[in-house]
């Protein structure tokens, strides 16, 4: 059992409706105002539309990665249990946009260039970072003891993290097809304003949804603390 | 004085491990035969077309490798559990990184003599002539080796000791050494096939810094997976 396990801390603050409501209200209507404010792109047409919903999951996929690699740090060196919950909760909302990602992605592909897939840089990592985000779920789910569980996938989650710019950086080497990615400063006002509220809005989502996850997580972590010490006959079974 | 001793300590990990694997055969034998089997496999997969298979040699020799390999180091942990000694190895005095350089060092024999026979055998099923420096040849290639021996030691320490170590295994590792793998894919590549571009060199250099990257990350981390 780590040092600092999770029942010194007593219940987690619970998520709050309102704000797993409003994410979803302002979703809903940010994707209604871009649609309705952007015009048919130059060359694109409406095909442009995805912009809107692609680039965001694709942020909140690494911002969510991101997240996974500070709380692993974290918990290796305070051995807080909260950290290790906090990345799992993180690694599985992650792993969902960067599925949303790719499928949303090959919708625009198919289309613009003609393939579902192509093998360049973007495309792959992010294929291999899904794949690295499965493989951490994967070992969460293959390991019973929780202090162990927690040290090895934090030292995966840190690895997976580190490898994540050199797979780009590789397959970028090996051959390399996507279009710059887009920056804010490029793209022209009309576009940007309903691009930067969906990226608010998905921020806002992924947010809720890891709290959500967290405090799940939290809760499973008491229950088996309990479980255990009343195995070993302790009086909080 | 204390280094000295975690070299001795690893000396010793590794006489271990590679006594164990000299007194069976059976695994070593094993491991390479699988290899062998791969590469048929994928020399029927691939064609009669004697053009095609040379073109993608390099690529069947890596997998053949990989594949193989990957039984090896859940192998080089499961001989431990059998009778709790690796309890017994992490109770012995010293560091543990020391434990994880002796594993390390002697699955690189291990696989490094797999890959020479796989590579040989490869060669002559994918009518590939053995090129004039070959011992350039192996020189890159145990770079190769030595990024997927260091990964795959390092997961298989986790790996070995949980459920579904079979599939977990290739799960974590395989996206992990896609870097090693491309580089050394088409390092080999450019090697038997000639270098027009000029490309081998930057190929070789940056398998060899992925190879120190990977090294310093999973000694680093060594420490947290093994102690618990």
């Amino acid at each position: 059992m780590s040092r600092n396990d999770t029942t010194q801390f007593g219940p987690p603050r619970p998520a709050p409706a309102w704000l797993g409501w409003g994410a979803l209200l302002f979703f809903l209507f940010t994707q209604v105002y871009a649609v309705v404010t952007s015009p048919a792109d130059a060359m694109m047409g409406h095909l442009q539309k995805i912009l809107y919903v692609h680039v965001p999951s694709a942020w909140v996929t690494f911002a969510a990665f991101g997240v996974v690699l500070v709380a692993s740090i974290h918990f290796l060196w305070k051995e807080d249990e909260r950290a290790d919950l906090l990345a799992a909760a993180s690694a599985e909302v992650g792993a969902m946009f960067c599925g949303l990602t790719l499928i949303q992605g090959m919708l625009w592909g198919r289309p613009t260039w003609g393939v579902w897939w192509s093998w360049d840089a973007r495309l792959t990592s992010t294929l291999v970072l899904f794949l690295i985000f499965v493989g951490y779920l994967a070992l969460r789910s293959f390991v019973e003891d929780p202090h162990r569980r927690g040290q090895w996938s934090a030292a995966v989650g840190i690895l997976g993290a580190i490898n994540v710019p050199i797979v780009w950086m590789s397959v970028r080497w090996w051959r390399t097809l996507h279009q710059i990615q887009s920056d804010p400063r490029e793209v022209a006002p009309v576009f940007l304003r309903g691009w930067l509220l969906n990226v608010a809005a998905f921020s806002l989502i992924a947010v809720w949804f890891i709290w959500k996850r967290y405090e799940a997580a939290r809760y499973e972590r008491a229950a088996e603390h309990a479980a255990q010490a009343a195995a070993l006959g302790g009086n909080n079974g | 004085m204390a280094f000295r001793d975690d070299m001795r300590r690893i000396r010793a990990i590794v006489w271990k491990d590679l006594t164990t694997e000299r007194r069976s055969k059976a695994g070593f034998n094993s491991v390479v035969s699988l290899g062998v089997t791969i590469l048929v496999l994928f020399g029927l997969a691939l064609g009669p077309d004697a053009q095609a298979l040379r073109d993608a040699a390099a690529g069947a020799l890596w997998l053949a490798v990989l594949f193989a390999g990957v039984l090896a180091f859940n192998r080089s942990y499961q001989v431990e559990l059998d009778g709790g000694a690796l309890e017994a190895l992490l109770l012995y005095p010293g560091a543990r990184w020391a434990i994880f350089a002796g594993k390390l060092i002697a699955n690189l024999i291990f696989v490094s003599l797999m890959l020479v026979i796989v590579v040989a055998v490869g060669l002559v099923l994918f009518g590939v002539r053995v090129p004039a420096q070959w011992p350039s040849l192996l020189g890159l290639m145990m770079l190769g080796v030595v990024g997927i021996v260091a990964l795959g030691t390092f997961y298989a320490a986790m790996s070995s000791r949980s459920r579904a170590r079979e599939v977990l295994l290739p799960l974590l590792l395989y996206p992990m050494l896609i870097p090693v793998l491309l580089a050394a894919m088409m390092a080999t590549k450019l090697f038997l096939s000639g270098d027009l571009m000029n490309e081998l060199g930057t190929w070789v250099s940056l398998l060899g810094a992925f190879d120190v990257i990977f090294l310093v990350a999973t000694f680093l981390a060594f420490e947290y997976v093994i102690e618990v």
